[in-house]
């Protein structure tokens, strides 16, 4: 089952003739993900390392029935080639691009209301069931099929975790990095309802980040929806104050958008916390063992 | 990326936002011809830092006549100007804005920010003008009244109305706040700001509205389509190893402690910083050298790390997805050869060809401590630094 992407899936990558955009292709189609075409405009009727390229994502979904899609392209563009996704009624877009500007990606959450798509990201490593199908650029092999949830704000640190994880023979159900940016197309919330209702998975580790809500508005949907248990790290506690953000952004909350802060909530909601994150593993363990 | 007042306030005129006659002065001399230019007989010199709370710093003062502009001038210009928000070593001031004086009524707050948790614009006003905003968010927040702003409409007279009337503002008053406003968002959206915030938004006893100080910040992902914001960047307002650290790729923000950090991914990096305080450690610099790095990017991190002199030990914390560990391993022991790095190494390498990468930092003659894990790491750097094995 797992959540998202499985071996039913068919990717289509935007932006797939370009260095990126090829190589993260092949890896994903190497993981056994099945790859059915690319989209990159005045290349349309070319055939890219087997793979048949299209100029438009309407045509290749028309084509090639695609139900989602992988996009590679650069930041000044990347809005559009979500926007191209959202028209050609893609149910999955996953966007790797890292660096679109918070206007653009206000204009794309307008765009995904109401739609047919589900967005993942922009900036994040992408989805994973393992064993089934790889959608993003993360490495596979760290990987191992199993009843654990990921969800992540951050690539490299999803990457330590599932690691741990690994090591201790627990396997991943569906890992997903829903991207660091503020402005994203699928938050904690939607995949926790998505993990709550998967029989696959049995437990789900929330990695935040500080700065947003995103981990508070969770917590308290955890403690009001989910019956399995959950295990979160924040990253930033050390992070010097206010070097990243403006300070006028907390005030939209009228909260305190600090790591403590964030930790605090969870543990008052019934989260399993992780003060270091070298102690996932073993805190998805204990849990498990309940 | 931040700009001074002066030039958020030219960019205010661009799309009709009132704003006081002014100009900016980099000596004395050049502050009283700007005054001389204005005309009247009352005028502001304000220092042109990239800091809040320049007033209670000394870093505003009134003038009365000219004489008084040059000398307030000489005091400002060059003065080592502290406030809140510059830490205790302060900003140099290098210019001064000299503004027309003006007959305030009442001063007020108008601010736009993005609201992370709905992805909308969110514009607030407060009758609460002058005061720190977040003071008064904390305390009494009913004092703020805020309109969420849908991508598709924009910004409508309804949303004017509704500012406008929660500040207590009628007749001709009103409809030229709702003018500032409108002009306000425009600015916002079409030049790619992440904050615009104007305290105090004032009205004048001749019932105008204006904006008396200014503050905007730009999304730096949207830079590269707009040129005329980048050309207003002053590096002298910037850290001159945050911005050599962006040449290559790497993000580097200096910290007080003393373990230099590099790590590949923001999150991990960050990570990295918080298990070492929890080992009791104290982090010199967050360092994220990003997806791609190249034995040049990992050689200049050293370079970066090593510049700050409190740096005792240096822990490499590298997760090779796509990156792979020999490639990484090559780098690490590079650098540290042609830079002879004098400080106590400690490595952690985890991922794709990761033994390979072990072999290459056993084999490479130098004094690093390899670990095994994120806690073994953390726990081996924070050992090192206080000279310890």
């Amino acid at each position: 089952m797992a959540i998202l992407i499985n071996r039913n899936t068919r990717l289509i990558t935007i932006g797939i003739t370009g260095k990126q955009g090829t190589f993260h292709t092949l890896q994903s189609r190497d993981y056994g993900t099945n790859v059915v075409g690319g989209v990159t405009p005045g290349k349309g009727g070319t055939v890219h390392e087997g793979i048949p390229v299209f100029d438009t994502t309407y045509e290749a979904v028309l084509e090639t029935k695609a139900n989602a899609a992988m996009i590679f392209v650069p930041p000044p563009a990347a809005a559009d080639a979500i926007i191209e996704c959202i028209d050609a009624e893609l149910p999955l877009i996953i966007c790797i691009t890292e660096g679109i500007p918070v206007g653009d990606m206000i204009k794309v959450k307008a765009a995904l209301k109401g739609s047919k798509s589900r967005l993942i990201g922009p900036n994040c490593p992408g989805v994973i069931t393992p064993g089934e199908c790889k959608i993003g650029i993360m490495p596979g092999h760290i990987h191992m099929p199993g009843n654990v949830g990921v969800i992540s704000r951050s690539g490299t640190l999803t990457y330590e975790a599932v690691y741990q994880l690994t090591q201790r023979e627990i396997g991943q159900s569906t890992c997903v990095g829903i991207g660091g940016d503020p402005v994203n197309g699928t938050n904690f919330i939607d995949c926790l309802e998505m993990f709550q209702k998967d029989p696959d998975t049995k437990a789900v580790i929330m990695i935040g980040e500080i700065g947003g809500t995103a981990e508070t508005d969770a917590a308290r949907w955890i403690k009001a929806n989910m019956t399995k248990p959950v295990v979160s790290f924040i990253a930033g506690a050390a992070a010097p104050k206010g070097k990243r953000m403006g300070h006028a952004g907390a005030i939209i909350s009228g909260e305190d958008d600090s790591a403590e802060a964030k930790f605090k909530i969870l543990q008052e909601c019934g989260i399993t916390i992780a003060r270091s994150p070298a102690e996932l593993g073993q805190k998805i363990a204990e849990v498990l063992k309940k | 990326m931040n700009v001074h007042e002066y030039q958020a306030k030219d960019l205010m005129r661009e799309f009709n936002i009132a704003v006081l006659k002014g100009g900016v002065a980099n000596t004395p001399a050049e502050a009283v011809e700007v005054a001389k230019k204005l005309g009247g007989n009352i005028w502001v010199v304000k220092a042109q830092i990239h800091a809040g709370g320049r007033g209670k710093g000394g870093g505003v003062k009134l003038a009365r006549s000219l004489d008084e502009v040059e000398k307030l001038s000489k005091e400002i210009l060059g003065m080592q100007l502290v406030t809140h928000q510059t830490g205790p070593e302060g900003k140099k001031v290098l210019k001064v804005l000299v503004e027309q004086g003006c007959d305030i009524d009442h001063e007020y707050y108008c601010g736009i920010v993005l609201d992370r948790s709905v992805g909308k614009i969110c514009m607030m006003v407060s009758t609460e003008g002058g005061m720190e905003i977040e003071k008064v968010a904390h305390e009494t927040p009913e004092k703020i009244v805020k309109c969420h702003i849908d991508a598709a409409t924009g910004f409508t007279a309804a949303h004017g109305r509704k500012l406008g009337y929660a500040l207590g503002l009628k007749g001709d008053t009103l409809k030229k706040a709702m003018a500032f406003f409108d002009g306000l968002y425009k600015l916002y959206v079409s030049k790619d700001c992440s904050i615009a915030e104007i305290n105090p938004l004032v009205t004048t006893k001749q019932g105008e509205v204006l904006a008396l100080d200014g503050k905007l910040n730009f999304d730096d992902n949207a830079l590269f389509r707009h040129p005329e914001i980048e050309a207003m960047r002053d590096i002298t307002e910037e850290s001159a190893q945050e911005l050599e650290a962006g040449k290559y790729g790497l993000s580097y923000i200096s910290l007080d402690g003393n373990i230099g950090c590099l790590v590949n991914g923001a999150g991990l990096a960050m990570a990295t910083l918080d298990i070492l305080k929890l080992h009791g450690g104290s982090p010199a610099n967050f360092l994220d050298v990003g997806g791609g790095a190249t034995k040049e990017t990992v050689q200049k991190a050293f370079t970066i790390i090593l510049q700050d002199t409190n740096v005792k030990a240096i822990l490499v914390n590298i997760f090779g997805g796509i990156m792979k560990c020999d490639i990484i391993a090559n780098g690490v022991v590079d650098a540290a050869k042609e830079l002879g790095v004098k400080v106590p190494l400690v490595v952690r390498l985890e991922g794709t060809n990761v033994s390979l990468g072990k072999k290459i930092l056993a084999e490479s003659g130098l004094k690093i401590t390899p670990a095994n894990d994120l806690a073994d790491a953390a726990k081996k750097a924070v050992e090192a630094a206080k000279g310890g094995k």
